[in-house]
């Protein structure tokens, strides 16, 4: 059996999501910023997909950039609102432990350009609190940005209550979405967002897609400089298929949203009540508040890549927080923000679902993994020397 | 997964002379938890020919820290400790038809595995040998344990 359970990496396109890129190919292939009728097709279509956007997220038409995707959106919305806050000699920005790379390497980026970042510490449930915002809120602060579900471990973020948090103090406030859009109910009014990134392959649309969510009233500041695409804050012609591949997908994820939690939460419960009844597994992050389709939980004694490839070998297709399947020497920063030793880091497993997998695949995968931690544990002098005493557990 | 060739494939998926040897001459373990790679290197040794008679390993560590286990265990089966502690991590990773240029760690740390265990014969047995030959290169910037 072939088990794709990697959907928080990747989705596969929708059907819905296919059928409306295909048209935009060989038939409305038109370019946007032409004047002739052949890319004013082209520009209804792009008209059609901002609007999709807009209303789905909450805001206006004129709110929506297009970008080549989240990691883009992220830069281009922290890089924004840092300038905006320097014209005002604000240069204080806060985030999180466990944001995505996108926010904290861009992050990194700006504190060379004497920008000061405060990361939040990420509790043991892996959820922070507006109290922690409200807290490192400072009168030079000009942007917080917190992730709206964590991309490794799922949990969900408390957004109303720091939106809240943020206006009352008069600081933009960004949330990358990316893990969220079309799995989580999103409304930028109520949830007080002034600035969100999306992309559209985490939802069934096409890879090369993002959404920049803007305020009106927020200038954005270029990351790509050209011609006059959307509102000249992104330059390149639009990539009219992947957009409205995007906005199909979204659309679609939107309307069954309910419907697909629905249908997953009781897999990903199962899910991880099967896999943490396997001796010294521990979940992490935080049972309930978490992405319907997100698992994810550390093996002792045993090292993540091995786990992978054994699992590819049986048809089961997931990822890992372990140092060897991302080419650094340390583990996730995520599983170690969330306060896990390495060596317990380097044993994690990430399952995440969709509505596209079936109670067949979750009873495959428990019927299958709890062989391959016993085959891997047997072979590892870590966990011979946890068993005999020599070493402590730590989960 | 066409990370690995082939070769590291069938040695991670298919591990020679893996498991504990409870009678062992000589162990070696080398590598850290807190770095994702710990190997541990048993060896049976006829004290008349010094031919290293048996060889079993224990790997916590990723599919080429598997895959070279068990590569450098068939290389010294049969050799003389001698010869045993002129494999080098090159050879092992050639046996295994190359390795990822970020696993290559994973071959030194099975010929420091090797070394390690022949050591721990060499002390078990009071025998004296040149520590030049069993000295740590140091190249290893993964293991973290002190050089």
């Amino acid at each position: 059996m072939n088990v794709y359970a990697d959907n928080a990496a990747t989705t596969a396109v929708s059907d819905t999501a296919l059928a409306a890129m295909l048209p935009c190919f060989q038939e409305i292939y038109g370019n946007p910023s032409s004047l002739h009728s052949p890319g004013q097709r082209a520009a209804e279509r792009l008209a059609a997909a901002r609007e999709t956007f807009a209303r789905r997220l909450g805001g206006d038409p004129r709110e929506i950039t297009f970008t080549s995707g989240g990691s883009e959106a992220d830069n281009q919305a922290l890089r924004s609102a840092a300038a905006l806050g320097a014209r005002k000699g604000k240069k204080h920005i806060i985030s999180t432990e466990f944001e995505h790379h996108a926010i904290l390497h861009t992050l990194e980026a700006l504190e060379k350009a004497g920008y000061e970042v405060t990361l939040l510490d990420i509790p043991p449930d892996g959820v922070v609190t507006a109290e922690q915002v409200k807290d490192a809120l400072r009168p030079d602060t000009c942007l917080v940005s917190v992730m709206f579900a964590n991309n490794e471990i799922g949990t969900i973020q408390p957004i109303p209550e720091i939106g809240r948090v943020c206006r009352e103090a008069g600081v933009l406030f960004h949330t990358d979405a990316v893990q969220a859009a079309g799995h989580l109910p999103i409304d930028v009014q109520a949830m007080d967002i002034d600035l969100l990134s999306l992309s559209a392959h985490k939802f069934h649309g096409p890879k090369g897609v993002g959404v920049l969510y803007a305020r009106k009233g927020i200038p954005l500041v270029n990351v790509i400089y050209g011609g006059a695409q959307e509102r000249g804050k992104r330059a390149g012609t639009e990539n009219i298929p992947g957009i409205c591949g995007a906005a199909a997908a979204f659309e679609e994820a939107c309307a069954n949203l309910e419907k697909n939690a629905a249908y997953l939460e009781p897999l990903r419960d199962k899910l991880i009540a099967g896999l943490t009844a396997i001796p010294h597994t521990v979940l992490n992050g935080d049972p309930k508040r978490r992405l319907p389709g997100n698992v994810n939980v550390c093996f002792e004694g045993i090292e993540g890549e091995s786990l992978l490839l054994l699992l590819d070998g049986k048809g089961i297709a997931a990822s890992s927080g372990s140092a060897c399947t991302s080419g650094s020497l340390d583990p996730s920063h995520v599983l170690l923000a969330l306060g896990r030793p390495h060596e317990v880091a380097h044993g994690s497993l990430r399952l995440s679902l969709c509505e596209y997998n079936t109670p067949e695949e979750i009873d495959y995968i428990l019927a299958e993994v709890p062989g391959i931690v016993s085959y891997l544990r047997e072979m590892s002098p870590v966990w011979d020397e946890l068993e005999q005493g020599k070493r402590p557990h730590l989960i | 997964m066409a990370l690995y060739s082939d070769k590291v494939m069938d040695h991670f998926q298919n591990p020679r002379n893996v498991g504990k040897m409870e009678d062992a001459d000589g162990v070696g373990e080398v590598g850290n938890a807190k770095c994702g790679d710990i190997m541990r290197m048993y060896i049976k040794v006829d004290p008349a020919t010094q031919v290293i008679t048996d060889v079993k390993f224990n790997t916590f560590g990723c599919g080429s820290a598997i895959a070279s286990s068990s590569m450098a265990t068939e290389m010294i089966k049969g050799k003389s400790i001698h010869e045993a502690l002129k494999l080098s991590n090159k050879a092992v990773a050639e046996a295994l038809d190359g390795l990822p240029a970020h696993k290559m760690h994973c071959s030194v740390l099975a010929e420091e595995a090797v070394r390690a265990a022949v050591k721990d014969y060499y002390d078990r047995t009071g025998q004296a040998y040149d520590p030049a030959e069993l000295a740590c290169d140091g190249h290893c910037e993964s293991c973290g344990h002190e050089h």
